[in-house]
């Protein structure tokens, strides 16, 4: 069940006006808007900020077709979160969930922007940037259940997310690990001259880890193709960045290195900031982004959210500036759609997912035998054992 | 049963004449044990304690403050104790423990808390070169009065990362104190001994324990309270097998022996409390009486625990032994996410009474159940 059966974004005009994007045989709206290939050039609500850089123009090239595709992409993550935040209170998904859901622009935002040769790499709260590298929902909800139709197999679980066919590195549980891997990615792809980037994305609470200046020294040093993406949310687990931050700009603290500050709820504004970095990156080596974010859930389901935050303030941002209400805004203000039509999508979308989830609770668990697999690449038949080694043991391989 | 030849155990501990185990299981007039407190309950308690006591000892770590801890445990201690003793850290391990470490050197007597051991790997130069080894390499001039604790081993489904145990890793090193609390007594005596402790103390609690409740004497919920370090517990006597375990492992062994007491079989299990030191005198000791021995952790079974015990007795006790020793671990895999390839992963109550029942040859072959 392909949601974002979408052909890989090029990150040049040209090629949305002459490839129409393929969509889902559910989709139905009636308008010409989701086959619309005209440019409409939108200006985001706030301008970029630049670090050591000239930031690129607010006004951002898009089509009715791109910005429908917005909607209904954000749409399918914002319900899928919602969903394992169920499935979580049911029991069935265990251990830790962290969750996106306020969030999504930055993933749509990026794909938007890139193909499946460059690369991304985050953190644990890697659902929704699965599903942009083209996972599909019953592949997400079965590895956060634990099924053999997972991902990974029910063997990573909701941290450990991966899509190595479209360079999605995963899904990392130690905070701001993923950062010397994603410079490590793209130094391989300047090694091997293909010509993509590698995104590594990480949070507020991961800016201050001393790993990141490590790697980025080095990816400066080396001018690799790493763009690092700070998905600032404010919140590190439930400490405020400014208490955790000396300067909490993180899109500065690159030092040497040029950063742009982005609204990270504004998907136009994210897709604009990835073209831009891109290039950048592919022709001088690294570059910071940051994201103004939000997460609306708690840093996970063992956290409520609400001890180090005010109702308040969650609600506040919601409802001014959600990031699917604001490309609705849009769709409406531009007559794309109709507001029912959108309800429609919703409706779809909420179908799709409740089908997925379905259908993922079907899945069977893993089969014994995948205790012992996927240990090695080359076990060279090395002797492997079971809690008790004389009742269970096993050959790798 | 009992071996022929008495030998001493050479550790100056028990003439080798005794046959009562040495070691902690002596009897103590309690009053009865009417209150039952959490694990939970009693590290904060002991944490509170010792800050009170002693205004060198401060708490550092993520969520510690404000969250009032991300497992609850530092609850209420921000509040009374302010800010300059309970400190929230950013998410950078490897810088705190340093600075941690480097307060320890000045004189202070740092808490340092991981949120789980995982982390602690970002940080284990500091623990092992910086902590560890600073006394020795000084001749005595920076001793490092340090505590690092947190929850260590398995969870429920925190999948590969989040899952290993690292007993093994820190018990490998001179100058660590490794210790590993089961019980609401274990872990009030034992971190109050850590954090007296003039040495760096790695203290390696589960988060499945919190929650659970354990009766306390009024000895133990006394401030004075305090377990010595080097000493393991006979949880349960037995006569036929000895069982070792820690932390949560403990309470399998005592659910396996209590399996085994109806097939007639008496398990002495053995919570081993302190890793670093081992207390091989206690070990022995049972081995010698019982004459068999299962071996019971959560980690990797290579280089683990159970190796080093085993090794232990066969060099001390090797004549007493009337069966190979059984070794019970995790599985020799990274920790699987799928609740059916995890329970396979971690070693369940039915392990240790197989393994046991093997240890006295009443085991029925596989072959034959087959």
């Amino acid at each position: 069940m392909a949601v974002l059966a979408r052909s890989s974004s090029p990150s040049s005009l040209s090629k949305l006006l002459l490839r129409p994007h393929s969509f889902s045989s559910l989709r139905s709206f009636s308008s010409s808007a989701a086959d619309d290939q005209r440019v409409l050039t939108i200006e985001t609500s706030v301008p970029f900020t630049g670090h050591r850089i000239d930031p690129p123009s607010r006004a951002v090239d898009t089509t009715p077709a791109e910005i429908l595709s917005f909607f209904r992409d954000m749409a399918v993550m914002r319900r899928m979160e919602i969903a394992a935040d169920s499935l979580y209170k049911a029991k069935l998904i265990r251990g830790f969930c962290h969750l996106y859901d306020g969030q999504e622009a930055v993933a749509v935002g990026m794909e938007a922007a890139i193909t499946k040769r460059d690369g991304i790499i985050t953190s644990y709260r890697d659902h929704c940037t699965f599903l942009g590298r083209g996972g599909t929902l019953l592949e997400a909800f079965a590895e956060l259940m634990g099924r053999r139709d997972g991902c990974a197999k029910g063997k990573g679980g909701s941290m450990h997310f991966y899509r190595k066919e479209a360079s999605y590195y995963g899904g990392h549980g130690i905070v701001g690990a993923q950062i010397p891997l994603g410079c490590g990615v793209a130094f391989a792809q300047k090694y091997s001259k293909d010509g993509s980037v590698t995104f590594a994305l990480y949070g507020d609470g991961a800016a201050n880890q001393g790993q990141l200046f490590e790697a980025l020294n080095m990816a400066a040093l080396l001018d690799l193709p790493a763009i690092l993406v700070c998905e600032n949310n404010h919140y590190g687990m439930g400490t405020a960045e400014w208490r955790a931050a000396k300067s909490p700009a993180y899109y500065k603290r690159g030092d040497y290195v040029p950063g742009l500050k982005v609204d990270g709820m504004d998907v136009l504004a994210v897709k604009q900031a990835c073209i831009f970095a891109k290039e950048y990156a592919l022709a001088n080596g690294p570059i910071i982004l940051e994201m103004d974010t939000y997460r609306y859930h708690g840093h996970s389901m063992s956290d409520p959210g609400s001890t180090y935050r005010t109702r308040d303030e969650i609600s506040g941002v919601r409802q001014e500036r959600d990031p699917i209400e604001r490309v609705r805004k849009l769709i409406l203000s531009h007559e794309l759609a109709s507001a029912s039509e959108l309800k429609d999508i919703e409706k779809e979308v909420r179908k799709e997912v409740d089908d997925a989830v379905a259908q993922a609770k079907e899945c069977p668990m893993p089969d014994p035998s995948e205790l012992f697999s996927n240990v090695y690449v080359k076990g060279f038949g090395a002797e492997t054992f079971g809690p008790d080694r004389k009742e269970v043991r096993s050959v790798l391989p | 049963m009992l071996g022929v030849v008495r030998r001493k155990l050479g550790f100056g501990l028990l003439s080798a004449t005794r046959v009562l185990p040495a070691g902690s299981v002596l009897p103590k007039k309690y009053s009865t044990a009417a209150k039952e407190i959490t694990v939970r309950e009693a590290l904060n308690t002991a944490l509170d304690e010792e800050m009170s006591a002693d205004p060198k000892v401060f708490l550092m770590g993520e969520e510690v403050g404000e969250y009032q801890g991300a497992y609850k445990i530092s609850k209420g201690l921000l509040e009374k104790y302010g800010p300059d003793r309970v400190l929230d850290t950013p998410i950078t391990e490897a810088g705190f423990t340093g600075i941690g470490v480097g307060a320890a050197y000045y004189g202070l007597r740092p808490v340092v808390e991981f949120m789980t051991f995982n982390f602690s790997m970002q940080a284990i130069d500091h623990i092992i070169n910086s902590a560890a080894k600073s006394n020795y390499m000084s001749a005595g001039q920076i001793s490092v009065p340090i505590v690092f604790r947190g929850p260590n081993g398995a969870a429920a489904g925190v999948g590969a990362q989040h899952s290993q145990c690292y007993a093994a890793w820190y018990a490998h090193v001179p100058g660590l104190k490794v210790l590993s609390p089961y019980s609401s007594e274990d872990a009030r005596g034992l971190l109050k001994a850590a954090i007296r402790d003039p040495d760096p103390v790695v203290f390696l609690e589960n988060e499945l324990l919190y929650g659970e409740s354990f009766p306390v004497s009024a000895e133990v919920l006394d401030s004075s309270f305090c377990l010595p370090i080097g000493k393991a517990k006979i949880e349960r006597e037995g006569k036929h097998v000895t069982v070792t375990a820690f932390s949560k492992m403990v309470g399998y062994a005592l659910q396996a022996a209590e399996i085994l007491s109806k097939e007639g079989i008496s398990a002495e299990v053995i919570n081993l409390r302190s890793i670093r030191p081992l207390d091989r005198a206690t070990i022995n000791a049972s081995v010698r009486k019982t004459n068999r021995l299962v071996t019971v952790e959560e980690g990797f079974p290579q280089h683990g625990v159970g190796a080093e015990i085993c090794m232990s007795v066969m060099e001390e006790s090797f004549e007493y032994l009337d069966a190979p020793v059984e070794r019970i671990a995790g599985a020799d895999v990274p920790m699987p996410y799928a609740a059916n390839l995890e329970r396979m992963a971690v070693p369940q109550v039915d392990d240790i009474v197989r393994a046991a029942k093997r240890a006295c040859y009443r085991s029925v072959s596989m072959a034959a159940a087959a």
